[in-house]
């Protein structure tokens, strides 16, 4: 897939590639399908970009499909990041692109609170999440000057967020009821 | 055996994500940092590297960690950790689709993870934020990097001037370039 060659910047800016290649081009699903696949892709751990072309992939040709199309996504960037990643040493020997990584690195400070914001302006969040995410956010910035550090802490916030999720969505709605 | 560690953790990482590529970036950072792979400040180098290269950004770093800590084998073996979980859970959920979109416990597992990544992202961007400005290490802060902080409010204040003048988001890339150009000066 071509898709996977094109795609600057994560999985978001490839949905409207993704749609001219297999929807206007090749036919493969039709608009409303793309529609299950970004809500599919959204809500299934996994790069985004990674579970469209699997969903897709599937689609077309079964399962067979859904590891070609991922694998096509996967190829061109590995290749691309491998040989980089074997003239890294060398590259950030040099002087000035020391000063220029410097800067680069305050630049993905402000990529990822751009990408938290971006979140914050799709996820509506009730009184209950937004405790959670007040009580979270408190705790991992007080613990940079704690240093504490727990093993798979990070995974554990996550299967925590599942359960608390679905104990107040079923169990304490279905109470209400 | 380090290949096995680089799938594991990828799988992991790639079971565990979701929203997308920066979702991805608080795990990596802790799992990259307890194994000691690498500084915070290389991983910074390889996010912006991932970001600035074509191809999903999720695939990016987790080929380039991959890349660094085990050749080209680890790189084979992170990429693929984070991507199998995907391609296993997919299968099964497009087989199943309406059913796993309605069902009313991945809903509410949903609704509940969100504000946890949500979360987990912003503290990202705050520790990332204090360890370029004030560096804090065994119960101190270092030093204060006047520099870092010029630099971050410059960058940052043009960003959200940006937005509210043009109404659209300035492009990752060029936020980049920008950040690029102005350490060039300052550093």
């Amino acid at each position: 897939m071509k898709v996977g060659v094109f795609t600057f910047g994560g999985g978001y800016a490839m949905i409207p590639l993704i749609q001219k290649e297999t929807v206007e081009k090749k036919h493969w699903i039709t608009n409303e399908e793309i529609v299950d696949i970004i809500a599919v892709a959204e809500s299934t751990p996994g790069p985004i970009a990674v579970n469209s072309a699997t969903f897709i992939g599937y689609k077309v040709a079964g399962v067979l499909g859904s590891i070609f199309a991922t694998l096509g996504l996967v190829i061109p960037s590995f290749l691309i990041i491998f040989v980089i990643s074997l003239f890294y040493e060398q590259f950030m020997a040099i002087g000035f692109v020391k000063s220029i990584f410097k800067g680069l690195s305050i630049g993905v400070i402000i990529l990822i609170a751009n990408a938290f914001f971006k979140l914050k302006k799709t996820i509506k969040l009730n009184l209950s999440t937004t405790i959670l995410f007040i009580v979270i956010s408190t705790y991992l910035i007080i613990n940079y000057f704690l240093e504490i550090t727990i093993p798979f802490f990070t995974l554990l916030l996550i299967l925590f967020g599942f359960v608390f999720g679905i104990v107040t969505e079923t169990i304490l709605k279905g109470k209400r009821k | 055996m380090i290949y096995l560690t680089l799938f594991y953790t990828f799988f992991l990482i790639g079971l565990f994500t979701f929203g997308g590529g920066y979702a991805m970036i608080p795990m990596i950072t802790e799992q990259v940092t307890a194994k000691g792979w690498m500084s915070i400040s290389e991983l910074q180098n390889f996010i912006a590297i991932s970001e600035m290269t074509p191809g999903p950004f999720a695939i990016n770093i987790a080929t380039f960690i991959g890349s660094r800590v085990g050749g080209i084998f680890g790189s084979v073996c992170a990429t693929l950790g984070v991507v199998l979980p995907s391609l296993i859970i997919i299968i099964i959920v497009a087989i199943i689709l309406n059913k796993f979109l309605n069902n009313k416990y991945v809903k509410g597992a949903l609704f509940g993870v969100r504000p946890v990544v949500m979360a987990l992202i912003l503290s990202t961007a705050i520790t990332f934020l204090f360890k370029a400005v004030i560096p804090y290490t065994d119960g101190a802060i270092q030093s204060f990097n006047r520099q870092a902080f010029g630099l971050i409010i410059s960058l940052g204040f043009y960003v959200i001037l940006y937005k509210k003048v043009n109404k659209k988001a300035l492009n990752p890339i060029l936020i980049l370039l920008l950040s690029g150009l102005l350490g060039l000066i300052i550093f």
